[in-house]
């Protein structure tokens, strides 16, 4: 036996023994998602024990090294990983901006100290972060950004604001681009991080077209940031936040995949039903169902692909763009046939039967997903630039 | 295994693709059509393919060949499609070989050695009527004598008419039955049409074809997987010369952006071209990963494998398809003229669409498999 063999031999008989059927069904509501933090309520037994014989494991974050709190696997075993997880229908112990985000970044930039004091707290669920980026007036265009922190000596003090800032009202600490020099557009924002209890940070929730409040206006009025809390170089933000950037696409554009392996028109055949023919008793919503299924399986294999190439630094920097765009347009376009397939039970919006309509909801959700985390067209014009290299760019 | 190239598979690349670029550019093409080559494909350059070891990088060793796989295969016929090189590649290399080493037996140790010393050249005797349907074969082989009688049309028979043996699949009592039928088999007439993109496809008559039972490839009725085989590496494989085709378009037009200029400006720098062409390269990054991962898991002998070679010949006809599409629109008036390649990628690109299944018949194919 291979050792990769005899590591996945050993994974599936620890998943086997360590994750307990709870956390083998689907995710159906928010409260199904552990997103850590100080405040957090687990939502019962299963959901604490899972994480943290996760933890223990390193199985948080399983390709960062142990220092950590990761397992130190290779690319290869940590594929392995996930496709037992996948295989037994395992939820993610941990959903966390700090995982997904920050910690990339803090790997890539951060200094010893920083890596030991922030990365280990992520591993375990004990911080829950946010991103601070866009601002009113700043959305995919970052680097007009305005919030500003002045040089105090040992600290800065921050005023300004931030939009769409996902569940800062919940989150602990944040990661956050501060303009620190007025003179250089690009040179002159750095990359902080503070505690959201600090004086003078306030949120507000703001009401979505999906009737739900994930994202906040956050406020930051006189907030005293120690100097030896950021990232990378002083005025050099940038870099670290198109790091950053990189993974976000990369999370945000794994939607695209859904979450489980089966096809939209299986699943709808089955509400909808079928002909004679065992075929789905729509031949209209079948070829559109069949035509998204193929994009979705192909989709799936490039996002195999970019994974395998991005661990080995083979893909091309800007390709996260091109993932992200493919992968959020293919994720609006199935949750229209999602809503098609639904009919007019998919209009309920708040009936006991529909979850307090979970898809009408998810349906407005994923509309964000093209402008959220820099907009299509932003991708396009990436690409355009850094991948064809097209003039005037 | 990852999904990239390998190094071993990036060496081969190296050496294949300039070879092809040189030997075998567009122009190879244009020469044979402007002078009515009657073969539909150049004898020396499939010597050259040859001294390359190419016609036998998928025989198994034992037959002579190299044994490689479809990942390897892949890496010729995207070149043969970026470069529209018309050669017996596919067919030949590809699907029958897929078809012999699956069945084994008489029929396999008579071909395979010749495929690989590139003195076979192999028709697939499929499709019966316009459009591809594998599962409605009305020809029909019955027994006679100590062999069988073939009796049927066949049509859209790459190098029908020049190749040394069709692998023909027929109706026997129980089930579907492949043979091989020589070139000179009494009763076969190939009548070979110019299609649209100067390729050379016949209508094959089999008129009381007599053969003898060792004429079988693999088992009598037991035809079905073999043909599974064939048509399982026949697609994938076409799926990879339309990568090539769509890539060769796309580079063509991405070239062609930053050279001309309308209106005081390189047409490259205007938003409306460059989303397209942003989003055709996100279409045929993904089409080029399918086609891979359908490569992947028929080397693997891998689960799934059916299903993605499915999806991967409608994906990487979609994505070529926008490609050839959007290269003709964004050349312009020189688009449609002959003069310029742009519009023999569209041809191509036709052709291969059709070949093995169009995408509406594998997205059906996606939706049957996935119960629906």
């Amino acid at each position: 036996m291979s050792e990769l063999d005899a590591f996945r031999t050993e994974v599936r008989e620890w998943l086997a023994a360590n994750c307990p059927a709870e956390m083998r069904e689907p995710i159906r509501e928010e409260g199904d998602v552990c997103w850590g933090g100080r405040n957090w309520v687990f939502k019962n037994d299963a959901q604490k024990a899972w994480l943290e014989a996760c933890v223990a494991k390193g199985y948080t974050v399983p390709d960062w090294p142990k220092a950590y709190g990761g397992a130190g696997l290779t690319p290869e075993q940590t594929k392995i990983l996930k496709q037992e997880m996948k295989r037994i229908n395992a939820r993610s112990p941990l959903d966390s901006f700090g995982i997904w985000m920050l910690g990339p970044a803090l790997l890539q930039f951060g200094t010893e100290e920083q890596k030991v004091h922030y990365l280990n707290p992520i591993a375990r669920g004990e911080i829950r972060w946010c991103q601070g980026y866009s601002e009113p007036g700043s959305g995919s265009d970052l680097v007009s950004l305005q919030t500003f922190g002045e040089d105090k000596g040992d600290h800065w003090v921050v005023n300004g604001s931030k939009i769409w800032t996902s569940y800062a009202d919940k989150a602990d600490w944040i990661f956050c681009l501060v303009r620190t020099d007025k003179a250089n557009k690009y040179q002159g924002i750095t990359f902080m991080l503070f505690d959201m209890e600090s004086k003078g940070v306030t949120t507000k929730p703001i009401l979505l077209i999906s009737g739900n409040s994930p994202f906040c206006e956050t406020f930051f009025d006189d907030v005293e940031v120690p100097k030896t809390q950021y990232v990378g170089e002083i005025n050099r933000g940038w870099d670290v936040a198109k790091y950053l950037l990189g993974h976000e696409r990369e999370m945000i554009s794994g939607g695209g995949a859904g979450g489980d392996m089966v096809s939209i028109g299986a699943l709808f055949a089955k509400s909808l039903g079928k002909n004679e023919n065992g075929e789905l008793d729509d031949p209209i919503l079948r070829a559109e169902m069949a035509a998204f299924d193929v994009d979705v399986f192909a989709y799936r294999a490039m996002g195999e692909r970019f994974m395998d190439m991005w661990k080995t630094g083979r893909a091309h920097p800007a390709s996260s763009n091109m993932m992200k765009y493919v992968g959020t347009e293919l994720n609006k376009r199935r949750h229209e046939l999602v809503m098609s397939g639904g009919g007019s039970e998919a209009l309920e919006w708040d009936s006991e039967e529909t979850k307090g309509g979970a898809r009408p909801r998810a349906w407005l959700r994923t509309k964000a997903n093209s402008i959220e985390g820099g907009t299509s067209e932003v991708m396009l014009n990436v690409i355009a630039k850094r991948i064809l290299d097209l003039p005037g760019a | 295994m990852p999904l990239y190239h390998n190094d071993d598979q990036a060496m081969l690349k190296d050496s294949v693709a300039p070879f092809v670029a040189e030997q075998a550019p567009v122009a190879h093409l244009r020469s044979l059509r402007d002078s009515a080559d009657a073969t539909g494909f150049s004898q020396g350059l499939w010597a050259q393919f040859t001294e390359m070891g190419l016609p036998g990088m998928l025989v198994p060793e034992a037959h002579g060949g190299l044994g490689m796989g479809h990942m390897e295969a892949g890496i010729v016929l995207e070149e043969v499609g970026r470069n529209l090189t018309p050669s017996p590649f596919l067919a030949t290399s590809v699907g029958a070989v897929a078809a012999l080493a699956k069945a084994g037996g008489t029929q396999a140790s008579r071909w395979l050695p010749a495929i690989a010393s590139g003195e076979a050249i192999i028709a697939l005797a499929i499709d019966e009527g316009a459009k591809h349907r594998p599962d409605r074969i009305a020809t029909t082989a019955t027994r006679a004598g100590n062999g069988f009688r073939i009796d049927g049309r066949k049509s859209f028979v790459l190098h029908g008419h020049v190749a040394d043996m069709s692998i023909v699949a027929a109706k026997t009592d129980g089930g579907i039955t492949l043979f091989a039928v020589p070139k000179d088999a009494k009763g076969v007439t190939a009548d070979p049409r110019r299609l649209v993109d100067s390729s050379l496809a016949s209508h094959v008559t089999l008129d009381g074809v007599e053969v003898d039972a060792d004429a079988v490839i693999g088992e009598v009725d037991a035809g079905g997987d073999i043909l599974d085989a064939l048509l399982a590496a026949t697609r994938t494989g076409a799926a990879a010369e339309m990568v090539g085709v769509g890539q060769g378009a796309m580079d063509m037009t991405i070239t062609y952006l930053k050279e001309r200029k309308q209106f005081g400006k390189l047409i490259g720098e205007f938003q409306g071209l460059q989303h397209r062409a942003a989003h055709l390269y996100g279409e045929m990054e993904v089409a080029r990963a399918t086609v891979m991962k359908a490569q992947q898991l028929l080397d693997e002998g891998g689960a799934g494998a059916k299903l993605m070679v499915s999806v991967a010949k409608a994906k990487a006809g979609r994505a070529a398809n926008l490609a050839v599409r959007e290269g003709v629109q964004m050349h312009g008036g020189i688009g449609m003229t002959d003069e310029y390649d742009i519009g023999l990628y569209m041809k191509r690109d036709r052709a291969l669409a059709e070949f093995m299944g169009d995408v509406h018949y594998h997205i059906d194919q996606v939706a049957r498999m996935n119960g629906y």
